[in-house]
């Protein structure tokens, strides 16, 4: 690991102003991630601001009758909150089909939103990786892909955006709210938070440079049955080949997002019209733009089969929450 | 600093000498890590709440949570596996709640109530997680067991406190202390030896002791 300095901020605007104004400078909320990649030199900060005594960390109704959801909230905290539980039952789903229980102890919303891809490419700093160092290539496109995107990548990157949370907060119109180096604050809207790859992979989102995530809001809630699936190679701890979150009315319409596809949650709002008609309607739109490796074709025919799989659960009694 | 400690961490700089060609290893610092030359090391005081006892340190930034424990505070009970969050063999509990601590700086837990395996129990007054381990074989080399333990009484507290897992149907039912839970719940503690069933049954014996 790289040696680097550290403060612990005393507010949301300080915290960016110490970011934006220090060269090499990261903040660290859980840092479960970022330490593992700085213990591999992937991620290299000269300066770490600890984020955790900005009293970030509650839950909060809005008046809009959602909830307001601290950036610094851990996984555990979140996916226990009886609201969320009740109201949201995908994200708290989505939450304890990630990672394992120590994990979600430490992690935080926002560190969750920022995690990094894990295509092993990007891990193995021995490799070219257009990631990790812009302009070096890519080893997974001709590579061992089975685990990588189907869709929404790049010549540049295949990766995915490994995460289960945030397929969740997708399905679910969330909004990012940060506070800039000036003090401005911003809400993003989930769906314009995570970036497609293109020719800049390095580029993951849309914060700027010192932009600091300070909650995740939810609008009210909006009924049905929730479900996550997470098809992965082993029944827990591991990371998704396809996951599927849904929210489905009694009369069959709903929400579907996908994860373990793309560079970002994958949700085709224009395709969910198709639910009463069955998995395959669904995502013979949501994949029609496809490009799959030979390695990882198979996640499509496993996308319909697990969207179908939810499918099938929510019309059965008590399933979903 | 012990003869122990001294040959734990001789036996980690030779390791990571072999990984790495030429490293150079900061000797008397209890940090085997490699630092580049030209890199300043940057050193702050901080404070740590371990098993009760307050401790005063001066700690390189790097320092994780594990390595403190082990090579500045001599509680080598917690131990090194994967350093990477993936095996659990780290685990402590921090206010309550377990955490890997290999996957978090010793700065970030100034002020925080750390309890290691030697904090649960000792020889002489075994936590009840600890003797149901013994009684039921919960181990073989025992090199993941104190992660075991801090694990398996948090997952019996986190069931306890109703925080959902993934093996619940529904989420507004409190959970149980059933196997599939526990199996779920302990997903983040990798036992080479396959002591699975040995460490469900004790604690099995333990979450019907407290029911």
């Amino acid at each position: 690991m790289k040696a680097f300095t550290y403060e612990r901020a005393t507010s949301p605007a300080q915290a960016a102003r110490a970011v934006a104004h220090t060269p090499g400078a990261r903040f660290l909320a859980g840092g479960t991630n970022l330490l593992d990649l700085m213990k591999l030199q992937i991620e290299t900060p000269t300066h770490l601001v600890d984020v955790q005594d900005l009293k970030l960390d509650r839950i909060e109704s809005t008046p809009e009758g959602g909830l307001r959801i601290g950036a610094f909230v851990r996984n555990t905290a979140l996916a226990s909150d009886l609201r969320v539980r009740r109201d949201y039952g995908v994200l708290t789903r989505a939450i304890v089909a990630g990672a394992s229980g120590q994990l979600r102890n430490k992690a935080t919303t926002a560190g969750n939103l920022l995690q990094r891809t894990r295509c092993p490419y990007f891990y193995d700093t021995n490799q070219p990786c257009n990631k990790r160092q812009p302009g070096s290539g890519c080893a997974a496109i001709g590579g061992v892909s089975r685990q990588l995107g189907v869709i929404g990548t790049s010549e540049a990157c295949i990766a995915t955006y490994p995460g289960d949370m945030a397929v969740a907060l997708r399905l679910l119109d969330a909004q990012v709210e940060t506070v800039d180096p000036q003090g401005v604050k911003r809400s993003i809207p989930i769906a314009e938070f995570h970036r497609l790859w293109g020719n800049t992979p390095h580029i993951e989102n849309s914060l700027k440079r010192g932009e600091l995530i300070t909650a995740v809001s939810l609008p009210a809630p909006i009924g049905g049955r929730h479900l996550y699936h997470k098809v992965r190679d082993r029944a827990s701890y591991a990371f998704a080949l396809v996951s599927v979150a849904a929210v489905i009315q009694p009369d069959g319409t709903g929400r579907v997002a996908f994860g373990g596809v793309a560079p970002k949650p994958w949700r085709v709002e224009g395709a969910e019209t198709a639910m009463p008609h069955g998995a395959a309607a669904v995502t013979a739109q949501v994949f029609a733009d496809a490009r799959p490796t030979a390695d990882n074709r198979f996640k499509l025919a496993l996308a319909t089969r697990t969207l179908a799989g939810v499918m099938a659960d929510a019309k059965t009694a008590g399933a979903g929450a | 600093m012990g003869i122990d400690d001294r040959l734990e961490i001789s036996r980690r700089g030779v390791l990571a000498a072999g990984a790495a060609g030429a490293v150079v290893v900061q000797s008397g610092l209890g940090h085997a890590a490699p630092v580049p030359s030209g890199e300043k090391s940057v050193f702050v005081p901080l404070s740590l709440d371990v098993n009760g006892t307050t401790h005063d340190l001066r700690l390189d930034t790097r320092t994780t949570l594990l390595d403190a424990l082990r090579d500045h505070l001599h509680l080598t009970g917690t131990k090194k596996g994967c350093d990477h969050g993936q095996c659990g063999a780290c685990t402590v509990i921090v206010n309550g709640e377990r955490i890997n601590s290999c996957l978090s700086l010793a700065l970030q837990h100034q002020g925080d109530k750390i309890t290691t395996i030697e904090g649960l129990g000792a020889p002489d007054k075994l936590h009840p997680m600890q003797a149901a381990f013994i009684e039921h074989d919960g181990f073989q080399c025992g090199y993941c067991t104190p992660g075991q333990i801090c694990s398996a009484v948090s997952v019996l507290e986190e069931i306890r406190r109703g925080v959902p897992s993934h093996a619940q149907d529904d989420l507004l039912t409190a959970p149980q202390a059933t196997n599939t839970e526990m199996r779920e719940r302990m997903s983040g503690n990798i036992c080479r030896c396959g002591a699975y069933s040995n460490i469900l049954e004790a604690m099995a014996q333990v979450a019907g002791e407290r029911a």
